[in-house]
């Protein structure tokens, strides 16, 4: 690896986990959308913050964009307190018009200056370590790592200190309020540090990976656990791991590294979504088929119960018999009786089925209810 | 009326107008049903993720033929718009979540894919990342012919389901109990979105097409409460946004067409939500004030016949300072008592003191008894 490849990946994780513990809070406040809203008018404060300043190195650009980023949240909700739209629409018709705002002042009065809409959408992570900070010559590394290291810093001591307040207005609103703690105040202290990860992330990475990391690790880790601190954990992790296999994925197909990074973290998502332990789709597929052979059994059990010592006893108690009764197929059937059998609730005489005490109890039970 | 001479005779602005125009309204049909399902968000979804679907078209036809391209969009945008219905059926991950994880992850797939093919040797990608940002300009007639037909068979779709879509629209649970098959209809309503919006990813481009569906059919929303008339209108206010916002762009230089088209549908929304009877703001906030406005001139006058009601002489004037203090920190009670005046129900004596008239005191009396004969 060259020092450039370390440098990248360095990047990319600082990047990735800076998004991710945020995007935790964004995922259980259900707005994540407002991170698609904001990475895309940033690019509006931007603009505007270029034609005060007339240069793109000047840190007061990514002050720019922080600040419409807040607008952007103040705004949505403004349109949706008229009443009028619902909060989806509301964000819906604000970002395109803020966007198209930026896309137009772009085109019509800096076209030749290097404010390119697509690095900006898009990113070039590969670019990165090629813009370094160097103050009086000394180089000091990358910027992007000082300012996204500087980010993280602030995002985890932003988590700590205000660990509780987050998690009390983040499930509970109405008790948060009636405790004391402005539910409002934490909103927008909150989205304003999305908006400084947004826009710190973007610069680095392109907007459409920070909507990626900031909404695909949280979304896997919610999956696997549901212990606050346990989603944040695994949520960095799981961001940190989609930066560095979408850096060898990308250097592989000689890709974009930020594509290839949001697609690790989504083939992430996918695979906590199909395996999560308890809530995964498989575990859920086969807890489901656990219990349809459970029942079964059961089934059987009370089926062989209600014709004991009954007339049709002799007919009912036929293995062959219960597909008719039950409806069940043969290969079933025979499956069930097999498991009612090594269960010790059935035993099986000349080709007839009959109850043990111990599958008469289990009729019983299930019978009273 | 240079633009509508060059409408007609300029094969260029004439195709873009009315390729704008057809998608405007074919997005504005659908957006409706989305926006009153609370999805307007799909449509973002959907937009970000065509874009592997086109460039994986290309790759494997090496066609750059529209019909190919749109078809391999709407796979893709299909493929991940089920994804999100399975993952909020199937999880406890939020819809908006799930709706973020597509648009995100598709589209960097997307953007992988683009940078893939770019570093082909043989192939020559150019134009397909005309898909991000749209560019009306290229539109041939080949294109709209395209967007025409595609829309049209989305369009017909709504007829025919639209007692269906109606029902998914507002009470999905009673078209349940009717025994229609509401999850197939969504994936049905949910096609046909997939469908209005690819055609408009060439034109507008995939950040700002989720913009056609919302707009459009917010704007609608404010000036009727029936789902015919909403979804009519939407449709109108797409393709005027689409055929203004293409001509406005074709008439000025560096201007895009994407970020024009959205722009006229945003002045659209917020002209709606300003002037629309009944619900707009403008109107509202002219109710709210004749509102406050009448219940002053009540309290005043209220006011006053309590003061007269004090003095032998009921047409005794009483100073202004008077009648601020018994209206409790109410502003306005001197605009209030000129009112009055104009109405001939109160008179100003010298001094700055105020009376009722004698029709002032008739109108207080008659008003004191109905309140008391409803209370």
């Amino acid at each position: 690896m060259t020092p450039i490849e370390i440098e990248i990946q360095v990047i990319a994780i600082v990047v990735s986990v800076a998004c991710a513990l945020p995007g935790v809070f964004l995922v259980l406040r259900r707005m994540a959308l407002m991170s698609d809203a904001i990475t895309h008018t940033v690019l509006l404060g931007i603009v505007l913050a270029f034609f005060i300043v007339e240069s793109l190195s000047s840190p007061l650009l990514l002050f720019g964009a922080a600040a419409m980023g807040v607008l952007t949240i103040t705004l949505v909700e403004a349109v949706r307190r008229t009443g009028l739209v619902r909060e989806d629409a509301s964000i819906g018709l604000v970002f395109p018009a803020l966007f198209s705002i930026a896309v137009i002042l772009i085109a019509r009065f800096a076209g030749n200056v290097h404010l390119d809409t697509d690095a900006v959408l898009l990113g070039e992570l590969a670019f990165a370590p090629f813009r370094r900070l160097r103050p009086g010559g000394i180089d000091l590394g990358p910027r992007a790592l000082w300012v996204m290291g500087g980010i993280l810093l602030f995002d985890l001591l932003f988590i700590i200190v205000f660990f509780k307040e987050l998690k009390i207005t983040t499930f509970d609103p109405a008790l948060a309020a009636a405790l004391g703690f402005s539910p409002i105040v934490m909103h927008y202290a909150f989205m304003s540090i999305v908006s400084i990860t947004a826009v710190g992330a973007f610069d680095a990475v392109g907007s459409v990976l920070v909507v990626a990391l900031m909404i695909a690790p949280p979304a896997a880790a919610y999956l696997l656990s549901d212990r606050l601190w346990v989603v944040l954990l695994l949520s960095a992790l799981f961001a940190a791991l989609a930066a560095l296999t979408g850096f060898w994925a990308a250097w592989l197909a000689d890709a974009s590294i930020a594509g290839s990074m949001a697609t690790m973290a989504g083939i992430f998502f996918l695979l906590a979504f199909l395996l999560a332990p308890e809530r995964g789709v498989v575990a859920g597929a086969r807890r489901r088929a656990r219990q349809r052979i459970a029942f079964a059994q059961l089934m059987l059990a009370i089926h062989l119960f209600n014709h004991e010592d009954t007339p049709e006893a002799e007919e009912e108690s036929r293995v062959e018999h219960l597909g008719r009764h039950l409806r069940w197929r043969p290969d079933f059937a025979r499956r069930i009786v097999r498991r009612a059998v090594a269960a010790d609730w059935v035993h099986r005489v000349n080709g007839r089925l009959g109850l043990t005490d111990r599958g008469r109890d289990a009729a019983r039970t299930a019978l009273a209810g | 009326m240079n633009l509508f001479r060059e409408l007609f005779f300029d094969y260029t602005l004439r195709t873009v107008a009315l390729g704008a125009g057809s998608l405007g309204a074919v997005s504005g049909t659908l957006g409706a049903f989305a926006v009153l399902r609370r999805q307007s968000l799909l449509g973002d979804a959907i937009s970000h993720a065509a874009l592997p679907g086109i460039v994986l078209a290309f790759l494997l036809t090496g066609s750059k033929n529209t019909l190919v391209l749109v078809l391999g969009a709407a796979v893709a945008g299909w493929i991940g718009m089920l994804f999100v219905l399975s993952v909020v059926r199937g999880s406890r991950i939020p819809s908006d979540s799930a709706l973020g994880i597509v648009l995100s992850v598709f589209f960097g797939l997307g953007l992988v894919l683009l940078t893939y093919t770019q570093r082909l040797p043989t192939a020559s990608q150019a134009g397909l990342d005309t898909f991000l940002f749209g560019q009306a300009a290229t539109l041939l007639m080949r294109d709209v012919a395209v967007i025409a037909g595609l829309g049209a068979v989305a369009v017909m779709a709504v007829a025919v389901f639209w007692k269906e879509f109606k029902l998914l629209s507002f009470d999905p649970e009673f078209g349940a109990t009717l025994g229609v098959p509401m999850r197939s209809m969504e994936i049905v309503l949910t096609t046909v979105l997939v469908v209005a919006i690819v055609i408009g990813l060439q034109t507008v481009g995939v950040v700002l097409m989720s913009a056609m569906v919302v707009a459009p059919a917010a704007a609608a929303r404010q000036w009727t409460n029936r789902l015919g008339r909403m979804v009519l209108l939407s449709a109108l206010f797409g393709a005027a946004a689409g055929v203004s916002g293409a001509l406005i762009s074709a008439s000025t230089r560096n201007l895009p067409t994407g970020p024009t088209i959205v722009l006229a549908a945003t002045v659209i929304v917020a002209l709606s939500m300003a002037f629309a009877p009944e619900r707009g703001l403008v109107w509202a906030g002219i109710r709210r004030r004749r509102s406050r406005r009448a219940i002053q001139v009540d309290a005043v006058l209220e006011d006053l016949f309590a003061l007269a009601q004090q003095h032998e002489d009921g047409t005794h004037g009483h100073p202004v300072a008077v009648l601020e203090a018994m209206s409790g920190g109410r502003t306005g009670v001197e605009a209030t008592l000129r009112v009055l005046e104009s109405r001939r129900l109160a008179r100003r004596l010298p001094d700055d003191a105020w009376a009722l008239t004698p029709e002032g005191l008739r109108e207080a009396e008659a008003r004191r008894s109905t309140r008391s004969s409803t209370a």
